[in-house]
């Protein structure tokens, strides 16, 4: 372990902060410790990723008399909130006891965002240096690796997993042990391993955070998973809109190659391991995992029927283990702790944490880490403080969209609901990869479903026409009710053409592309109905429906 | 061989193993409308016409893309999947240009079968009229892609079976288009050998011989496979 250090200054380095400035803001700090001299000395300043509250960046974590690894929420840490670089001095002044100027800027620690989360894939999250391989080893990184390569089998290591009841966190739920023993349990022969960092969904970045703030635990996880099914070879796909998730994703595994922790024998044991990163070319679709695998074999990037499933048939014709970056960042922290442990938090269906990307009309965006079941109105109003200048019982919110143009919106009078996939599968959304955008009062529901929908006409790759052809349908239909030019038999085509893209199309883009449309009709039937035009001619409503519609 | 048992809408069929559904659709004297599908062609299930249900699960597969399995059970004319596959064809009538009247294919397009099997005598939804390109520097041969379903059988055909790989698709959703080499001219693509075989299973008359007019193209859809079993098979059409 790292010596303790008695001060010490953690500055958020992520791409929230970065864009508030705080690049800058860590240069004024570093001039200023070493102007001012004497005391200021002693403080450390150290990058670090995400420190979560990213809608109120560039935030800094000041360890006052804790060690290293100190939890954000430990009570001997402060958090400073929206600092410009010419309070870089004050800042060194408060560290130093010499000044309490900024105390307007100061975080509550206790305050519910940060004391209801429970970080367990982003422990190391705003804690370690995400460029340095020697911070992330002193915070325990890696120690998984060795001891499974050590000690464990890889049926020991797949059961660990299954035990912990962990599901796929790109959105499915697909159990992950489950797949990792289909990879397994496939004739003998090469295998790969694929992570799945194209996070597209709008509003979501819970992946981005994770690979910018500790790279080496998703590429610790990404080992164990090679060693658990055999495979010698594997791809982190990027999207390219990531840029600095990509530089020190490549920096972790130069790193972590030069310390012998990929490459051949690694730690000592006979297990080979190589890992590239493979960036994206832009495309929504390519985090489909059959569009995924044709782009990194250099193909357009279009999905193809399944079955073969790629844990049959994947990269390369291999069979190929493909999760997403919440999935197997999770994996050291269930090897250290035991499977039993992880199934202990969360519900019955839907074991552990999940990592939500706060966004929308709330009071304090950024990412939030909770145990599954927890209820969306814990997340959005006690965590995410609600609307701000809103007030009521459900506190200015209309709905919450969650799962991107793939999921839905729950309304306000659904908050009580425990996140969780079967619950918001239940309410025609879905979990989706994390993203959670809050919608005010003022929100038109039939706005957001155009904008979803436009969304997956833009993205559709084209090859299959429910999908290519569908949606640009869709979108003039939507465009009619926000135009409030539609009718009522609009809606029936709406509805219509919604379930058959929805159930012909060839993949789960695709498939999802309606539910935006579904779900902001079956809660919001009435915003619908108010822009069709006459609609008091229409009663009772069937009698005009029937005429139109029957070809 | 291992042999498969299935049913198709009730009918017990045999089929080897490595069949498609859609063999096996076929062994049960079935019909069902295909658009990118080509025998001989690798299948891609783009144009889901062929799409069937699996009783049970209630899962819809294309048949062409899907694997035949012991004791399936399928159906493949639900009152849903013929809806459903009558609004796929309006979906592909309305967003090209597909004008029969004075088609080079009229009589000999697929899309017009489809229609005519699927029972659609209108588009329920507006047509989009896009507005997209004709090339005519090919010698011999031209395309118009106003009359393109992006079936890719073009595309498939050049790469699997001439070898030239002159096609391919550029672009994404409805901007998505077929393009030779690296989007020139067909007839600046020096890959192409001018074989005709994307002439010859194109559906529609998207790909013609410029010397066809009005309801003058003649394709010849059989060939691939033809060429497939010669290949594979050593079996050849004259023996």
């Amino acid at each position: 372990m790292a010596s303790p250090t008695p001060l010490q200054l953690r500055c958020c380095a992520a791409s929230g902060c970065r864009s508030a400035g705080s690049e800058a803001l860590q240069a004024a700090l570093l001039a200023a410790r070493d102007q001012l001299g004497g005391a200021a000395e002693a403080v450390t300043i150290k990058p670090v990723g995400c420190l979560r509250l990213c809608g109120r960046g560039p935030l800094v974590a000041l360890d006052r008399s804790g060690g290293d690894g100190q939890e954000p929420s430990a009570g001997s840490t402060e958090l400073y909130a929206e600092l410009t670089p010419e309070q870089a001095p004050a800042l060194l002044a408060a560290a130093t006891g010499l000044g309490d100027e900024l105390a307007a800027q100061r975080l509550d620690p206790a305050h519910p965002f940060f004391a209801l989360q429970k970080a367990v894939v982003l422990e190391g999250c705003g804690v370690v240096n995400p460029e340095s391989i020697d911070d992330a080893l002193a915070h325990g990184s890696y120690a998984q690796l060795k001891r499974v390569l050590l000690e464990c089998t890889p049926e020991q290591v797949r059961d660990q997993v299954k035990r912990s009841g962990l599901r796929g966190r790109g959105g499915a739920g697909y159990p992950t042990g489950l797949k990792w023993d289909t990879v397994a349990l496939q004739p003998p022969g090469p295998r790969t391993v694929v992570c799945n960092a194209d996070e597209g969904d709008p509003g979501a970045f819970m992946d981005r955070s994770v690979l910018e703030s500790d790279p080496h635990r998703l590429i610790e996880g990404m080992a164990i998973a090679a060693y658990a099914v055999g495979a010698d070879q594997g791809y982190v796909y990027v999207r390219a809109e990531y840029p600095l998730a990509i530089e020190r994703l490549r920096l972790a595994l130069k790193q972590a190659r030069a310390k012998g922790l990929l490459g051949a024998g690694i730690a000592g044991s006979s297990f080979n391991l190589r890992l590239e990163v493979r960036v994206g070319a832009g495309a929504y679709v390519c985090g489909e995992e059959t569009a995924l695998l044709a782009s990194i074999q250099g193909q357009r990037g279009t999905p193809r029927p399944r079955p073969p499933f790629p844990a049959q048939v994947g990269l390369w014709g291999a069979p190929t283990l493909i999760n997403n970056v919440e999935t197997l960042a999770s994996i050291p922290v269930i090897l250290r702790e035991g499977g039993d442990w992880y199934a202990a938090i969360g519900t019955e269906g839907s074991k552990g944490t999940k990592v939500f990307a706060l966004s929308g009309a709330v009071a304090n965006t950024g990412l939030v880490e909770v145990p599954m079941g927890t209820s969306l109105r814990t997340v959005v109003q006690t965590i995410g403080g609600g609307v701000p200048g809103a007030d009521g019982p459900n506190g200015g919110v209309k709905a919450v969209q969650t799962g991107g143009p793939s999921g839905g919106c729950i309304p306000a009078h659904l908050l009580d609901t425990p996140v969780d996939y079967e619950s918001l599968r239940d309410l025609g959304s879905m979990m989706g990869s994390g993203g959670l955008v809050v919608m005010g009062e003022t929100t038109s529901m039939p706005e957001v479903a155009r904008h979803f929908m436009r969304f997956s006409v833009n993205e559709s790759c084209g090859k299959c026409v429910p999908c290519r052809a569908g949606t640009v349908q869709l979108a003039q239909m939507l465009d009619r009710f926000v135009e409030r030019r539609a009718s009522l038999a609009d809606l029936e085509r709406l509805e219509a053409l919604c379930r058959m893209v929805g159930a012909t199309s060839l993949c789960g883009l695709g498939q999802a592309a309606p539910n935006p449309v579904l779900s902001t009709l079956r809660y919001f039937r009435q915003e619908y109905q108010a822009a069709c035009r006459e609609p008091g001619q229409c009663e009772p409503p069937d009698a005009c429906l029937l005429q139109e519609v029957t070809p | 061989m291992s042999v498969h048992t299935l049913t198709v809408d009730g009918v017990e069929v045999a089929v080897p193993d490595g069949a498609s559904l859609l063999d096996a659709v076929r062994a049960a004297g079935a019909e069902l409308p295909t658009l990118c599908h080509l025998d001989g062609l690798t299948p891609v299930g783009a144009c889901r016409l062929c799409l069937v249900e699996l009783e049970g699960s209630g899962k819809l597969q294309p048949a062409c893309a899907t694997a035949a399995g012991e004791g399936m059970a399928v159906l493949t004319q639900t009152p849903q999947l013929r809806e459903w596959r009558r609004m796929a064809v309006e979906l592909f009538f309305a967003e090209g240009n597909h004008v029969c009247a004075f088609c080079v294919a009229n009589g000999n397009c697929e899309l017009q079968d489809v229609a005519v099997t699927v029972g659609m005598d209108h588009s329920r939804f507006p047509y989009q009229y896009p507005n997209r390109r004709v090339d005519a520097s090919h010698p011999q041969f031209a395309i118009d892609h106003h009359r393109c379903i992006l079936c890719t059988r073009c595309v498939r055909v050049c790469d699997e079976i001439e070898g030239a790989h002159v096609w391919d698709v550029a672009n994404r959703g409805a901007e998505c288009s077929i393009i030779a080499g690296l989007d020139q001219p067909w007839g600046e693509v020096a890959a192409c050998t001018s074989c005709g075989k994307c002439v010859d299973v194109c559906p529609t008359g998207a790909i013609f011989r410029k010397d066809d007019t009005t309801a003058e193209k003649e394709a010849h859809r059989e060939r691939p496979q033809l060429l497939r079993a010669a290949r594979d098979q050593h079996q050849w059409q004259n023996q």
